[in-house]
Order: C-alpha cells, then sequence, then structure tokens
C-alpha cells in the first residue's frame, strides 16, 4: 500500500540539511510520495528506512513474467478490484492444455495451430499467449517428449504441469530457452520444487486448496528466496473460485497482505461440466481476476470470444477508443462513389469501415466528432444530431470530391431526416441499414 | 508458521429493493407464480459477505412478428416455426426454461402493416394465455408508438402486475401512468451512464409510482461492441446502492440476446476470417458470454434469445447460488 507524504517524513531524518535540493524533509517527502523524487537523493537516511520505504513502493501484487523466444505473459500488478477505478493492466495469460497423452503428431499440430493463431479485432491483434503441457502420464519421459515437441513447432512461453518433481525436471530439461511457469508446487513437495525453480529462474505455481495454506506456503518459498510466485487456490467452481479470487484480490489490494501478492492461474475445464460450460467460467475468471487462465481446449469458435471479452475488459476506461474525424477513403473511392456519415466510436468506425472493405465496394466514409460514442449513444446524448451531422460533411469538403449530392445516414438516427435536409440544402439524405453488416446489400440495391 | 488470513468483508449500508413480477390468481392476475428479483446486500453471488435471495432471472424474447426474414440461421433453426406465432414461441419458451417471457411489440407485422392497440392487446392476451410466466411487454422503442401500445396492452391485462417499456427520459409520462392505473411495473430505460440512470429513476418515483416498481435498464452493447461501457456502469450502479444511494437500488433488467445477435460475429458464417471458428458455435458463445459477463457486473434480468445460451447461463446461474 502506498505510503503517504507524512508517513515517509517520519521515516526521514528530519533535519532540514537540504542536500536532496528540496528545502525541507517534509517538501522532500511529498515528492516521494507523489513519485516525483528518487530516496537515493538523501544521504542521510537509515537503512531500516530504506527497507521499509522501498517494501511500502513494491507493487502490492506483484508482476510475473513468463517468457520464451521473445514472447512474454506478464501477469500482476493489478491496483484495483474494478476497472472504472483506474483500469485493469495486464491482460489475463490465455493459455490452452497440452496433456502428454496426445499422439506426437496430435501435440504438434495442436500447438502448431495455437502458434499460429491470429485474429482481428478493431484493428488490434488478438492472440493466445502460451501453452500449458501437462504431465497427464505421470512419467518423465513421456512428459520430456511431449514438452520437446511443442518446441520444436512453436515458440510460446509455457507452463509446464506436475506435481513430481522428477517428471518436472525432465520437462525443463526439454525447455531451453524458455522461462516458463512451473505447476505447482503444494504443502508436499515445494522444496523440491523450490530447488528447480531457483535452478531455472523460473516462476512458480503454489497451490493449496485454503488462502491460508497458500500464504503459509508463499511465506516458506519467500523465505527460501523465491519470490516470483503464482497461486492456485484449488476452488474450481463457478461459485468457489469467484469467492476466492474476489478474497485474494482484496487481501492484497485492501488490507495489504503480501503473502497473497501474487497473480491468480485458473483451470475452468477442472470447474466446468462440458467445454461449453468452460467457456463461462474463463470468461468469469477473465473479468474477476484471475491473472493466467488454462483452456482444455483450442476451438476458434471459443477463443476468439473469449479474447475479445478479455481485450473488453481490460481496455482502460479512461480513454474512450475512438478515431479521428474526418472523410475516410474506402477501395479508392472515385467522384460517383456514396458517401456515408458515422460516428467516431472506433468500433462503430471499423464496424462500418471491416464491412466496406471485404465487401471491395468503394466509398467516403464521413466519420463525425462524437466523442467516441456509438450512433444510438450519441444520438441519445445529443452528440450526432442533423447539426453535427451537416457540419461533418460541410468540414470535410466532401462536395468537392464527388459529382453528386447524396449521403447515407445510419440507420438508427433515420428520425433526423427532415432536420437534416433542412441542414444541407442541396443534398439528398438518405436512410441507411440500422447495423453496419447489412450496408453492402443495402448499396447495391439503393445506391 | 500458521499464516492468520481474515477473510475480508464489506460491510455495505444499503441493499438493492425486492420487486416482484407478476400475479397469481390470488393477487388479481393469472400468472401460475410470481418472481421477485433484488434485495441483495453484497456484490453479486458474494454468498461469504451477505445475502443474494433471489438469482438472476432470463427471460426469453417473443416477438409480435416473424423474425425469421431477418434473424440468423442459427436462431431460426433453433425455434423453426413457432417464430410465426407469439403463443406458441411463448410456450415452446417456457418449456425451454425462461423465468419470463419478454414480449417485444414490433412496428409493423410481416405484412408491413402498422401495429395497432387492438393487434398489441390480442397478442399479448394469446401470450398471457400461452404460459404461466409473468410478462414483460416492451414497445418498438417510437414514442408515440409505445404509447399508444402499452397504453393498450396496460389494460388488457390489469392486474397481472406486467412490466412495461421502455420509459425514457424523452418518454416516460403517459407510460407510468398506465402502469399506476392498471398496477404494473416500467423498465426506466437510459443509455450507459449513471446519473441518468439515477435521474429518470427520479422523475418516474415524483410521479407517485412506487420504487418497488421500477426495474431499471441501464442499456448495454454486446461482446466486441461496447460491453466494457455497460459493464462498468452496472457495476457502478450496485456500487452505489450499496453505499446506500436510494436511487439506484433497482435491480437491472438488460437485453444480451438482442445486442449479441445484432453482431457480425453472431450474424454472418460465410465470408469471415476463419479465425472466427464454427458459426452456430460462435454465435452461441457470443451471446452466452455477454450475458455471463452481464450478470457477473449485477444484471438482476437478462432478456435472451438462444435455447442453447439460455440453458448454459441458467446453468451458470445455478452454480452460482448454490453454494
Amino acid at each position: 500500500m502506498a505510503l503517504s507524504g507524512l508517513d515517509i517524513y517520519k521515516l526521514l531524518p528530519r533535519t532540514n540539511c537540504k542536500e536532496c535540493g528540496f528545502p525541507t524533509c517534509l517538501a522532500f517527502a511529498m515528492k516521494l510520495a507523489a513519485k516525483q523524487a528518487e530516496l537515493s537523493a538523501c544521504p542521510y537516511v537509515s537503512d531500516d528506512s530504506k527497507a521499509k520505504l522501498s517494501a511500502a513502493a513494491a507493487p502490492p501484487i506483484r508482476l510475473i513474467t513468463l517468457s520464451a523466444n521473445g514472447h512474454r505473459i506478464e501477469a500482476g500488478n493489478e491496483t484495483v478490484l474494478f476497472r472504472h477505478e483506474k483500469a485493469f493492466y495486464h491482460p489475463t495469460g490465455l493459455l490452452i492444455r497440452v496433456p502428454d497423452t496426445l499422439a506426437p503428431d496430435d501435440i504438434a499440430s495442436l500447438a502448431k495451430a495455437v502458434g499460429s493463431y491470429k485474429v482481428d479485432y478493431v484493428g488490434i491483434g488478438l492472440h493466445v499467449d502460451g501453452l500449458a503441457v501437462e504431465a497427464a502420464t505421470g512419467d518423465a519421459a513421456a512428459f520430456a517428449a511431449a514438452v520437446a515437441e511443442v518446441r520444436g513447432v512453436c515458440d510460446m512461453p509455457l507452463v509446464l504441469i506436475t506435481e513430481d518433481p522428477a517428471v518436472m525436471a525432465a520437462g525443463l530439461a526439454k525447455a531451453d530457452g524458455v522461462k516458463p511457469l512451473l505447476c505447482a508446487a503444494t504443502a508436499q513437495n515445494w522444496e523440491a520444487m523450490a530447488k528447480l525453480a531457483k535452478e531455472h529462474q523460473a516462476p512458480l505455481v503454489v497451490r493449496a486448496d485454503s488462502i491460508a495454506g497458500l500464504a503459509d506456503l508463499t511465506e516458506k518459498l519467500a523465505a527460501a528466496g523465491i519470490e516470483d510466485l503464482v497461486l492456485d487456490p484449488v476452488q474450481r467452481g463457478f461459485s468457489s473460485s469467484l469467492a476466492a479470487l474476489t478474497q485474494i484480490r482484496r487481501l492484497a489490494l485492501k488490507k495489504n497482505v503480501r503473502a497473497v501478492g501474487y497473480p491468480v492461474i485458473t483451470f475452468p475445464y477442472l470447474g466446468a461440466g462440458n467445454p461449453e460450460m468452460e467457456v463461462l467460467l474463463a470468461g468469469q475468471q477473465v473479468a474477476k481476476y484471475a491473472g493466467l487462465v488454462v483452456l482444455s481446449r483450442f476451438d476458434p469458435a471459443s477463443v476468439y470470444p473469449l479474447l475479445v471479452m478479455r481485450q473488453n475488459i481490460f481496455t482502460d476506461p479512461q480513454k474512450p477508443i475512438q478515431v479521428e474525424p474526418g472523410v475516410y477513403p474506402i477501395n479508392k473511392p472515385g467522384p460517383a462513389d456514396p458517401v456515408m456519415v458515422t460516428t467516431n466510436f472506433s468500433i462503430t468506425y471499423f464496424a462500418v469501415a471491416n464491412e466496406m472493405e471485404s465487401s471491395g465496394m468503394s466509398c467516403w466514409l464521413l466519420v463525425a466528432d462524437a466523442e467516441g460514442m456509438s450512433v444510438l449513444t450519441a444520438w441519445a446524448a445529443g452528440k450526432f444530431d442533423a447539426e453535427k451531422i451537416a457540419k461533418t460533411v460541410k468540414g470535410t469538403g466532401i462536395a468537392d470530391k464527388v459529382s453528386h449530392k447524396r449521403v447515407v445516414i445510419p440507420g438508427h438516427v433515420a428520425v433526423l431526416m427532415g432536420e437534416l435536409e433542412e441542414e444541407l440544402p442541396g443534398w439528398e439524405i438518405k436512410v441507411g441499414p440500422r447495423e453496419a453488416v447489412d450496408l453492402p446489400r443495402y448499396l447495391k440495391t439503393t445506391w | 508458521m500458521a499464516v492468520a488470513i481474515e477473510v475480508p468483508v464489506e460491510k455495505w449500508a444499503g441493499s438493492l429493493r425486492e420487486i416482484t413480477l407478476g400475479a397469481t390468481a390470488a393477487e388479481g392476475g393469472t400468472r401460475s407464480h410470481t418472481v421477485t428479483i433484488g434485495g441483495a446486500n453484497t456484490l453479486p453471488f458474494l454468498g461469504f459477505e451477505g445475502k443474494v435471495p433471489h438469482r438472476p432471472q432470463i427471460a426469453i424474447e417473443v416477438r409480435s412478428s416473424d423474425p425469421s426474414g431477418e434473424w440468423p440461421a442459427p436462431l431460426v433453426q433453433a425455434w423453426g416455426e413457432v417464430l410465426g406465432d407469439p403463443a406458441a414461441w411463448a410456450k415452446a419458451a417456457a418449456a425451454t426454461g425462461a423465468d419470463l417471457i419478454l414480449l417485444q411489440l414490433m412496428a409493423t407485422d410481416n405484412a408491413g402493416q402498422r401495429m395497432t392497440a387492438t393487434r398489441a392487446r390480442q397478442v399479448s392476451r394469446s401470450v398471457l394465455g400461452a404460459t404461466g410466466l409473468p410478462l414483460v411487454v416492451l414497445g418498438p422503442g417510437q414514442a408515440e408508438l409505445d404509447n399508444e401500445l402499452l397504453v393498450a396492452v396496460a389494460e388488457e391485462g390489469v392486474g397481472e402486475r406486467l412490466v412495461l417499456g421502455p420509459c425514457e427520459d424523452k418518454n416516460y409520462r403517459t407510460i407510468v401512468a398506465a402502469a399506476l392505473a392498471h398496477g404494473h411495473l416500467i423498465t426506466s430505460r437510459t443509455p450507459m451512464d449513471v446519473n441518468l440512470a439515477k435521474q429518470l429513476i427520479i422523475l418516474i418515483s415524483d410521479m407517485g409510482l412506487p420504487l418497488e416498481r421500477i426495474v431499471m435498464d441501464p442499456t448495454t452493447g454486446a461482446l466486441g461492441y461496447g460491453m466494457e461501457y455497460g459493464y462498468s456502469v452496472m457495476e457502478r450502479l450496485r456500487l452505489a446502492a450499496l453505499q446506500g444511494d436510494g436511487m439506484t437500488q433497482q435491480p437491472m433488467i438488460v437485453t444480451p440476446g438482442e445486442e449479441a445477435w445484432r453482431s457480425k460475429e453472431a450474424r454472418v458464417g460465410e465470408g469471415v476470417p476463419a479465425a472466427w471458428g464454427d458459426w452456430t458455435r460462435r454465435a452461441i458463445n457470443w451471446e452466452a458470454v455477454t450475458a455471463m459477463t452481464l450478470i457477473e457486473s449485477g444484471a438482476d434480468v437478462v432478456a435472451m434469445r438462444h435455447p442453447e445460451a439460455v440453458a448454459r447461463v441458467k446453468q451458470m446461474i445455478g452454480e452460482l447460488m448454490a453454494a
């Protein structure tokens, strides 16, 4: 938890020596609290105070990094319980489970498919983050072979799943060049797992079925010098998972309990009866506090919705996502091509632009400054009215680029037609469809 | 070394209002049972902290005219022929596991004829007759027509404790008056904004409608189409309610079915990226994930469309309420 200026002041020498460059220790403390000064500027601060201040400056949820060949997953370092309070910063890492019981060819093709999966959402490239290789056989050689198979075709970050330290060591031997997450240390095996984690400088999952059990283990591991930890609270179902993850997040952020100040990993397939319910449980865990989620299957029809959901939840709520107002020529339009108006909410813009681009039809898309709101919301808020549309049409000088005077408005604002005819004398106002997806058909039949 | 961990529990000052939808014969209606929502004094499903007396309810949307020319194939195939008959559709919805029926009155019928008050009476009467579930009736969203149709429906369903809507800041007086006169409830719809939501509740309750008869519709977007705005507005409304703000303590209704099935991901099967995966599975996931997310942020009623999405969300709600 961050210290106030006054808390910091009490830890300073309070001599007002000015050597830090500030007139008083209190002024320096205030700057420290605002993160506008470095503690090292004070030559006289005691070691004890230094330790206290650096502990207080540490994030309440530790940032954990998995990496492989330049690809990284970062989890943790979250600062709020609700995204509107500030933002969620590190999008939940989504990984696909690869059991070593699969045939080698199946492992390779699964790893390849996951590694090459990419999907575009409003101009953002989304992808799965990694693979979780599980020693389902319990056999060291089989596990090592599976890890090697995956590494042979795919350079994504990895989680290695086994509670048997000997099996884990065999897998690690095939994971050169990777900083995998080791899963998992328990009350029984933690000393051996700690040794492996230290040797390979790899982060380690701590598994216990109660928060007290987790805290007990993380403290032991921290004492042994292992601090890059991830929590598996074992609570698998919808209800118990929501409770455990909420409690862990609250303890870390509101009670400053360091022993649970780590990101959480979940395995929704262990708490859901079938793959369909797994999607919903995974989604719940993305919204409610998981740092990493391991999925049992790779099905684009469920991975894509989850990736979009994650993108939505982890979007910074303080910044409305918008595009620059102006004229957007699509598919090299000429003077006879349609002119259409929409708002500058980026989801709205991309819905229209993608539809037109993929249709192969050309148009001039005019984007009005509707303060980043969608058509309906902007209309309701008075930010996308006849006046604003007229201003956009005139302000963009589109009349000089086209040989006609016809403009298509979104179907949702059909009511603006009359007013708009008054605002734009000489223009023919055409009411388009409500949804972007219907635009190509509309233009083919009516333009 | 044993670590002492005290589970952090918030002591909230407020709770949600309890609202009962529908009326049985003993209460002056004809419903086989009533449905109660709200009442929670904690965030969604945090049973370790407070009470969550009533689970979120699923309303299945039934339309006054046949949408099979407009709705995408996965939806049309799931319902089949009943789409042309609101009463049969409502019956099928009840059999599918609906807790409530949401009758969406359309501005025109399939022959292009404008919806009339007489027709609105007939269709709501036939839907009431088809199942014993409480009924929500929404107008087409055009002020004059909404008023004309909903006044007629309010008269026709007197005593049923219907939920009528949408009431919006530009058009609420007539619908509220009809609800007052005939013992119904209303939905207050505002465009994804905490203060606008509060303001409309105040205006409506100033007309004399008890707060126990107002269901709040904060509006939402589909997954990928602005859902996060609705999500955060709902979380903020729920937090304000728990902190004791009396004008935000209304249970919430949202329409993930309508929103999700407007998305391209749900509507289009061909000519889309292969990375989107199988159309039907993706479309059902789109609706189910949208509904799930909104329920996690505080929805008390979700209006849905696809039977399979309904079944999954219902199972999820059951599991969340179990512990």
